[in-house]
């Protein structure tokens, strides 16, 4: 395939160039770089409201560019054709925050879903392909389960089997450890590990928790209100002398600094009589 | 200041509804799309889908159809009765009956029916699986949600609203037939042949027409409400009223208007 040869030559899978968004007037996402290289796991941090989950919105393609542009595997998803970028998305999995299985479906039906509808292998493979994965997983014996009857970390792990069912070469995790005991988010960053390294898949990891990011990060972006804070390697993070990525890493929470003039002017904004 | 408010409201109002008018054309264009050309570039409807939507949407609808399709023949022969008694033309109450089902009141029952019974279940079907990223999944996955959702939904209307307007027809028919049979002596058959004698297909296609436009509003409505949910539970919760409460008076409104231009 053309797109192949392409993201060889340049190396990287996804391409980020001064990507700036706004939600209604409000600025999400401010000038963010950012290159993932075939191959790497990236993880991007931040609070909650730092934009990382916009951030993979734009790299799932699911949300426009105000300004700026990104490139999937040398493309730009905005200006391809609807097949085109089907075909693109088919070389991508995502691992949703709550797994966003089918709820009609069971664990089964749902890790066999994208074979369903986008390859004509007969029903034994495709069963066969569904249970390949879910073992991969550690799911095996769960098939017949609906989604509800499922514990959090079964249905992560469910999601990650159907992300990784078409075998594809670019993986997204959403806040892969949300919700999750330190246990058995433990065991899903080595699941994460474990397939890259049996996979050769490019990984990018949005999460807000610092143990797991350091754990299976290759490299590290920051995002800060939007802003790239720091992107570096896990060493490069950590002994950042950036004093909000120490705040951060440090789970310190920002120095709010108060002018007197100006909070009794946001106490009294707007209101009648003043 | 007020007044200007007011003014403003209502133009955002006006906007919102045209825009709201926008997606629904935009999402029937894209159905039709799917259905006729998806085949032919890897993308159909899948038949699995349209007879699940099929099954929900027609035939589960099929008792309750019946049953107030039976009940308001009846009651249209109470009335009639009465009515007609005054001038001494009890008989005529056949004819009175076999138009005003076959015209309206077959088609109209049918899609109210449809539209509280699906229109809500698809709002809230949709609307919990955009709630639960699962719309997003769809899509990246490569597969369009219209084509999965609203293809299916679209073309389910399409062959169960006629379906299920003969049926409350005939209901109809045969629940005032059994009423003026018992008042006026007349034995049901008669009544059916006397239904025949004055209907012309034109009165029952009349309401096949319309059951195909009340069918593609009921799955626009829906499916659009349930796209647009945001803000949890409750949002879920008001995007279910309001897919019901819109298609109901869309459905009554766009009666009037093709009662308008189809009956004179």
């Amino acid at each position: 395939m053309v797109v192949e040869s392409e993201s060889t030559k340049d190396e990287s899978v996804i391409d980020v160039q001064d990507l700036v968004t706004y939600y209604g007037t409000r600025k999400i996402l401010d000038q963010v770089n950012l290159k993932v290289r075939s191959g790497e796991i990236m993880v991007i941090m931040g609070g909650s409201g730092s934009g990382k989950s916009t951030l993979l919105r734009h790299m799932l393609a699911l949300n426009q560019p105000a300004a700026g542009a990104i490139r999937l595997f040398g493309k730009d998803p905005s200006k391809l054709s609807a097949p085109q970028l089907h075909a693109i998305r088919q070389r991508m999995g995502v691992s949703f925050q709550n797994g966003a299985l089918f709820n009609s479906l069971n664990v089964e039906e749902n890790v066999a879903f994208p074979l369903r509808e986008h390859t004509r292998l007969d029903e034994n493979t495709i069963r066969i392909m569904a249970r390949m994965k879910l073992e991969v997983v550690n799911l095996a014996g769960f098939e017949k389960l609906m989604p509800s009857q499922l514990s959090g970390g079964m249905v992560k792990r469910a999601a990650l089997a159907r992300a990784i069912v078409m075998d594809p070469s670019l993986l997204f995790f959403d806040e892969p450890s949300a919700g999750l005991d330190p246990v058995v988010s433990a065991d899903l960053d080595e699941l994460i590990l474990r397939l890259r390294d049996a996979m050769k898949v490019t990984i990018v990891v949005v999460t807000h928790e610092l143990d797991s990011a350091f754990r299976i990060a290759d490299r590290i972006l920051v995002l800060d209100k939007g802003k790239v804070l720091i992107l570096g390697t896990v060493d490069e993070v950590k002994s950042s002398d950036n004093k909000r990525v120490q705040n951060l890493l440090n789970r310190k929470s920002e120095d709010v600094i108060v002018n007197p003039d100006e909070y009794l002017q946001r106490l009294t904004d707007d209101l009648a009589g003043l | 200041m007020n007044t200007r408010k007011f003014i403003e409201r209502i133009g955002e109002k006006t906007i919102d509804a045209i825009e709201e008018v926008g997606y629904h054309f935009s999402l029937l264009v894209e159905s039709f799309y799917w259905l006729l050309v998806g085949p032919f570039v890897k993308q159909p409807v899948r038949l699995r889908n349209i007879f699940s939507e099929m099954m929900k949407i027609g035939v589960l609808a099929i008792p309750v159809v019946i049953l107030l399709s039976f009940s308001n023949g009846v009651m249209m022969a109470i009335q009639g009765i009465v009515t007609l008694q005054e001038f001494d033309a009890e008989s005529q109450v056949v004819p009175g009956i076999a138009y005003s089902v076959t015209r309206e009141f077959g088609v109209l029952i049918t899609a109210i029916v449809v539209a509280g019974r699906s229109g809500s279940a698809i709002a809230a079907r949709i609307g919990s699986m955009q709630m639960s990223q699962e719309i997003d999944a769809l899509r990246v996955m490569g597969i369009e949600p219209v084509r999965h959702l609203v293809a299916p939904i679209i073309f389910s209307m399409l062959v169960m609203m006629p379906i299920l307007t003969i049926m409350a027809d005939s209901a109809a028919l045969i629940g005032g037939g059994l009423y003026t049979g018992i008042v006026l002596k007349l034995s049901l058959g008669t009544f059916i042949d006397r239904c025949f004698d004055v209907l012309v297909v034109y009165d029952v296609m009349q309401g096949l027409y319309k059951s195909l436009i009340f069918g593609v509003l009921i799955a626009l409505v829906a499916c659009s409400n349930g796209f647009s949910v945001s803000g949890g539970a409750e949002g879920l919760g008001k995007a279910t009223t309001r897919s019901v409460v819109i298609s109901i008076a869309m459905i009554v409104m766009a009666d009037m208007i093709f009662t308008y231009f189809l009956s004179r």
